[in-house]
């Protein structure tokens, strides 16, 4: 990457994605330098896999703007993926990468995007062994759209995480504090000028999850906190496993800048993005023993709450207990929070 | 976290309920006035903490809501035109009007924005002079002195594609209105701290001495809130209807002169009809005569708006605090914060969405 092939253009064309010389130079002189040789270069990438069962995701980012503080849309669409293998017990071994530039993005930005994907990929021991390129006519995009598939390979015998294995009495524990993705990006994009520093979570979560499973924890479900924050993992997983959450509110972390930020606001920061974090639900016995793994890698890891059997036939809830003892509802937001007037 | 920790000690909270324990020997009916006062006390379940004796009702006082029907038509008209950048604080977008809301006119393809601040649409204005640039100015008298800013800054600058398209509600009207109602349940309230920021307590007097009502101006967190519960209390069960001042950390007796002085230079005090409760005499404020080139109302001719509210919707009782949202039949069935019926529902400080969000139906 300190030596990157030079280019004819200074900034994305569309003939950069149309197949031809311009496209050839854009592979090698940006994506190969900064991901690496293929073993061979074909239409597909073909792995060799040593374990019976495989995990596989794919997702979109189309964050703006694409450079926070505390990450960009490079390690974002790294550890966002990563991230989701690792919510299936997997460990992430390859990634896909698909980029819809916008006619006119700088290639300087284009370099540093992908040397940031891939260092992330570096840091998480991921290999991206094949993507893809297309050019919009300018206007038609935002810079730049990228879209990582990810394949991870399944431990032997792990049993499986996944929301209909969460039984009531389980504890419910988070590995860090809340929402400052969120309001870091927000910050960012909106211009608000807090002066306390507010920097993204964004980061990978498969190490402390082969923490968890090596100690041989008894591992129900984990869920990364993503767009809509804790409330709407913990709503999927209330919805999908059939049983309730109640969550004690004042156990859950959220750091003095982004509670300033969203009581400004008037967010709450039980909604807000999280892209570094996750909730693990394991049986009550075990909470203490996974706490102290979760700790070992963020000490503001925490218990949040216990999951309840629900009522009857009626779909999973989430509740919160108050600082002040009463319980409310925590039900997913109809759409996305907006800041309100006063 | 300094200034919110200490507000929301449940040890202090818990030591204001015994309290209003101690003092309360009959029922009382109090009304927070403002919708952010509504909103905190559902989420931390102040009400659920008192004793029987005290009920709390829940104001008009937020201004999303009462924003009449026609007026949100009337924003998404201007909104659609080409030449408009329409910009507007978050929690309007999603307020549905006869047909449609700002979210989904943006969605088409209208030019709609949220800002943070009226001087942040007009930096919008002075940036695009080809664009004609409105901001939504909704709000009671605490977002009146920025708006008012913002436009004499306009005139100032000679911005002339700046207007703004005007909803402001005034506080002590409405309290008179909801005094004045023959169905009065009231028998103390807390008014809305913010508003008293601004204005001071002086507009308080004649109503708490007229109505014989206290009035106590009460801040927004719980442990404001329920101590102006026990101050209310003190007062009502000691036979006194005065102005006294909970919020005492923010409020000066005779407001912020300066956004005083800022708000009559650009508007005038004219009748207004607040959604859900009608027309009340004296009750909003619109451009002075000096401003009006900036009067997005008087720049866009989008014709006559007629609109009709829901007859299920008992919004307006809710507002006055002689229904509660359960009452109503609609409530979580065909009324939602997704399907509002009406003005208690469409924003999250409304009394009906705030019920919804943290006690959901049961």
């Amino acid at each position: 990457m300190d030596c990157p092939v030079p280019l004819r253009h200074d900034h994305v064309q569309l003939a950069h994605g149309g197949g031809g010389r311009l496209m050839q130079e854009l592979i090698e002189g940006v994506f190969l330098p900064a991901f690496g040789e293929p073993t061979t270069r074909h239409d597909s990438a073909v792995l060799a896999t040593a374990s019976g069962r495989i995990a596989m995701t794919t997702d979109g980012y189309v964050v703006r703007p694409r450079f926070f503080a505390g990450g960009d849309i490079g390690s974002l669409a790294v550890f966002g993926t990563v991230n989701d293998l690792a919510m299936a017990g997997a460990t992430p071994r390859w990634l896909s990468a698909a980029f819809v530039l916008e006619e006119g993005l700088a290639i300087a930005e284009l370099r540093r995007i992908c040397a940031s994907m891939a260092e992330a990929a570096e840091r998480c021991g991921v290999t991206i062994v094949t993507g893809d390129t297309k050019v919009v006519d300018r206007g038609k995009g935002d810079g730049v759209f990228i879209v990582t598939t990810g394949i991870g390979e399944l431990p032997p015998n792990l049993p499986i995480v996944a929301p209909a294995e969460v039984r009531p009495e389980d504890a419910v524990l988070i590995s860090g504090d809340v929402g400052r993705h969120g309001m870091a990006v927000m910050s960012a994009r909106e211009g608000l000028g807090f002066e306390a520093s507010l920097e993204s979570d964004c980061g990978p979560l498969h190490e402390v999850v082969a923490a968890l499973l090596e100690a041989g924890l008894p591992i129900h479900c984990l869920r990364d906190l993503t767009r809509g924050g804790l409330a709407s993992a913990l709503n999927e997983i209330a919805r999908d496993g059939g049983v309730d959450v109640v969550v004690d509110e004042a156990a859950v972390g959220v750091c003095d800048a982004v509670r300033g930020a969203c009581e400004i606001l008037g967010l709450d920061p039980f909604y807000v993005a999280c892209e570094g974090r996750m909730v693990a639900f394991v049986p009550a016995a075990q909470a203490e023993e996974a706490l102290a793994v979760l700790r070992a890698h963020r000490s503001d890891a925490a218990c949040i709450g216990r999951v309840r059997a629900r009522h009857g036939d009626r779909p999973g809830r989430v509740s919160v207990r108050g600082a002040l003892g009463a319980e409310r509802s925590l039900d997913l937001l109809s759409g996305e929070q907006l800041p309100r007037i006063c | 976290m300094k200034y919110i920790d200490e507000y929301r000690d449940p040890e202090l909270a818990r030591r204001y309920v015994d309290v209003i324990a101690s003092l309360v020997t009959q029922p009382w009916q109090i009304m927070e006035v403002c919708g952010g006062q509504t909103h905190a006390i559902v989420r931390f379940g102040i009400d659920q903490l008192l004793p029987d004796e005290v009920t709390l009702l829940h104001g008009p006082g937020c201004p999303v809501c009462v924003t009449p029907l026609e007026l949100i038509d009337r924003a998404l008209a201007i909104a659609v035109r080409p030449e408009v950048t329409f910009c507007s604080f978050g929690d309007m977008l999603r307020v549905p009007g006869s047909r449609d809301d700002l979210l989904s006119a943006k969605a088409r393809g209208a030019d709609v924005r949220i800002v943070y601040s009226p001087l942040d649409a007009l930096t919008i204005a002075a940036d695009n002079p080809d664009r004609q640039v409105v901001f939504f100015a909704v709000g009671f008298e605490t977002t009146a002195p920025a708006n008012a800013m913002a436009v004499h800054l306009a005139r100032e600058r000679a911005l002339d594609n700046f207007s703004l398209l005007v909803s402001h509600v005034l506080v002590p009207p409405a309290l008179e209105a909801i005094l004045a109602s023959p169905d009065r349940v009231v028998d103390g309230f807390l008014a809305a701290g913010h508003v008293c920021v601004i204005m001071g307590l002086a507009a308080y007097l004649p109503i708490a001495a007229e109505h014989r009502v206290p009035i106590v101006a009460t801040g927004f967190e719980p442990t404001d809130i329920l101590q102006g519960i026990a101050m209310c209390v003190r007062q009502l069960e000691q036979g006194r209807a005065e102005v006294e001042n909970q919020y005492a950390r923010a409020i000066r007796s005779d407001g912020n002169p300066h956004a005083v002085e800022m708000i009559r230079e650009v508007f005038e005090v004219v009748p207004r009809k607040w959604r859900g409760i009608g027309e009340i005499p004296a009750s909003g404020l619109v451009l002075r005569s000096a401003y009006r080139a900036h009067d997005a109302e008087r720049r866009f001719d989008v014709g006559g708006i007629v609109t009709e509210e829901h007859a299920e919707c008992i919004s307006g009782l809710v507002l006055q605090g002689i229904k509660k949202p359960a009452d109503c039949p609609a409530f979580g069935r065909a009324c939602t914060p997704e399907r509002p019926l009406g003005a208690t529902m469409v924003s999250s400080e409304g009394a009906c969405a705030a019920y919804h969000r943290y006690r959901g139906l049961a």
